[in-house]
């Protein structure tokens, strides 16, 4: 037989496929990105445009919403595969399952979740935020965001089978969301209020370390089970 | 064909006995025995939920079995399950990806089993075995059944493998492509290679056959021993 495969250059393959796919017509990114956009453009509407209020509820806001783009967007992440049976090659790659959710998740923090976190600011400044938020908005969105996708994976794994899964999804992730929320808004607020923001962000990190962690392994626990 | 001077490895030998196995709670079939080597035809045949899919897909390691054994001989070495670099599988999904180009399609199926690119010619030549080496730069959606179907077929000679499983690979296919479906399976056998295909139609190729029929459960003992669950 041949020379074994390099497993590296398989995963960017797969990683390069699932951006290409995401961005391309009826991709999951720019949904994922409108929503993203016209969501926290409603709060000013819907709150009223007293600068106090919103600049009060702008880290909120924007960790909420960009916390509901990226489930919106996970619904596909592997059922797409799974239906046109894209599943079986990818699993009979040299990657293995853990590497296939590891490519997959990094794909999606790439092309969706990471857009999310460049888009924040310009959105901030529309929400009214302080001058001290904008790095660590910035920051906690980078910390904060892999764990949203990772976490994400475990729901869209476990409901890959599932048809119409994604109210399934939705409520198996969401609570999963909450330390992760907690996290970032807390850096965020920390740093409105003058106040240091560097634990929230370690324990943001920590939150994403632990996903990254739980999240490959029990992803790719999910889609053998999905396989059979 | 495509790779001129390829021979597999002529040791290998894959032997099931008293294989079980289960699907939601229903024994799909007990107490299969077979045996393939180098250069092996097996077809599958038997009724429609005979199993014909489950086997394949267990022999690719997706279903677990829950009664006896495989053992996989290749290169001296001796194995509980093969090796997921030495298999490939078409099933009733072409798993093509509609948006993208069949070369698009085929490139990343080569890359993502070899880690490498695929010559253009190499992906011409696999793409006329079938007839579809006109339609390389279309996308996958504006194609028929027949040529998703056949375009799944492609990976076989694409990828060089030496465990083909195949799912019903005749369904829609016209008469000269069940020709070079035949031509292409008998190429692969002379060159050690083995090849598993579960069918309802005469395959036009020499081989063995198993029926699936003869190892059904005996009616009243389907049920799971271990409840609903």
């Amino acid at each position: 037989m041949s020379a074994q495969p390099s497993v590296s250059s398989v995963f960017v393959a797969l990683v390069r496929r699932d951006m290409a796919l995401a961005w391309s017509q009826g991709g999951a990114s720019l949904l994922a990105l409108g929503f993203f956009l016209i969501a926290v453009s409603l709060f000013p509407f819907g709150v009223g445009p007293e600068p106090q209020i919103l600049a009060r509820i702008a880290p909120g806001v924007i960790w909420v919403v960009a916390l509901l783009a990226c489930v919106v967007s996970l619904d596909r992440l592997y059922q797409a595969d799974y239906e046109d049976g894209s599943l079986d090659d990818l699993t009979l790659s040299p990657l293995g399952l853990v590497g296939v959710a590891g490519a997959k998740v990094l794909a999606h923090w790439l092309s969706t979740t990471l857009p999310l976190a460049i888009a924040a600011p310009a959105l901030a400044v529309l929400l009214n935020l302080p001058d001290a938020g904008y790095p660590v908005l910035v920051a906690s969105l980078l910390i904060g965001t892999p764990a949203l996708s990772l976490i994400g994976s475990i729901g869209a794994s476990l409901t890959v089978a599932v048809r119409r899964g994604g109210v399934l999804m939705f409520l198996l992730i969401l609570p999963l969301y909450v330390p992760t929320l907690i996290f970032g808004v807390g850096a965020v607020d920390a740093a409105v209020t003058m106040s240091d923001p560097l634990p929230h962000l370690a324990l943001l990190a920590a939150t994403t370390l632990v996903a990254t962690v739980v999240g490959l392994a029990a992803s790719a626990a999910a889609l053998k089970l999905a396989m059979e | 064909m495509i790779d001129a001077n390829l021979i597999f490895d002529s040791e290998t030998r894959l032997t099931g006995s008293a294989l079980g196995c289960r699907r939601g709670g229903r024994r799909v079939f007990d107490g299969l025995d077979f045996e393939v080597q180098a250069g092996d035809f097996l077809s599958l045949v038997g009724k429609n939920g005979s199993g014909k899919s489950t086997f394949l897909r267990m022999i690719a390691g997706f279903v677990p079995k829950v009664a006896g054994e495989v053992i996989y001989n290749q290169g001296g070495k001796t194995a509980a399950a093969l090796a997921s670099e030495d298999i490939t599988l078409v099933g009733h999904q072409n798993g093509l990806k509609p948006g993208m180009s069949l070369r698009n399609n085929a490139t990343f199926y080569y890359r993502l089993m070899t880690g490498g690119v695929p010559a253009p010619e190499r992906l011409q030549i696999a793409a006329d075995i079938f007839a579809l080496g006109s339609l390389l730069d279309e996308p996958v959606q504006y194609f028929s059944s027949g040529q998703r179907h056949r375009s799944a077929l492609m990976r076989f000679p694409f990828v060089a493998r030496q465990i083909w499983l195949m799912d019903e690979p005749t369904v829609g296919l016209d008469a000269d492509n069940r020709a070079a479906l035949a031509a292409l399976i008998q190429h692969h056998m002379a060159c050690g290679g083995i090849v598993i295909a579960a069918t309802h139609d005469p395959m036009w190729v020499q081989g063995n056959v198993l029926n699936m029929d003869q190892f059904q459960p005996a009616h009243g003992t389907e049920t799971d021993d271990e409840g609903w669950l």
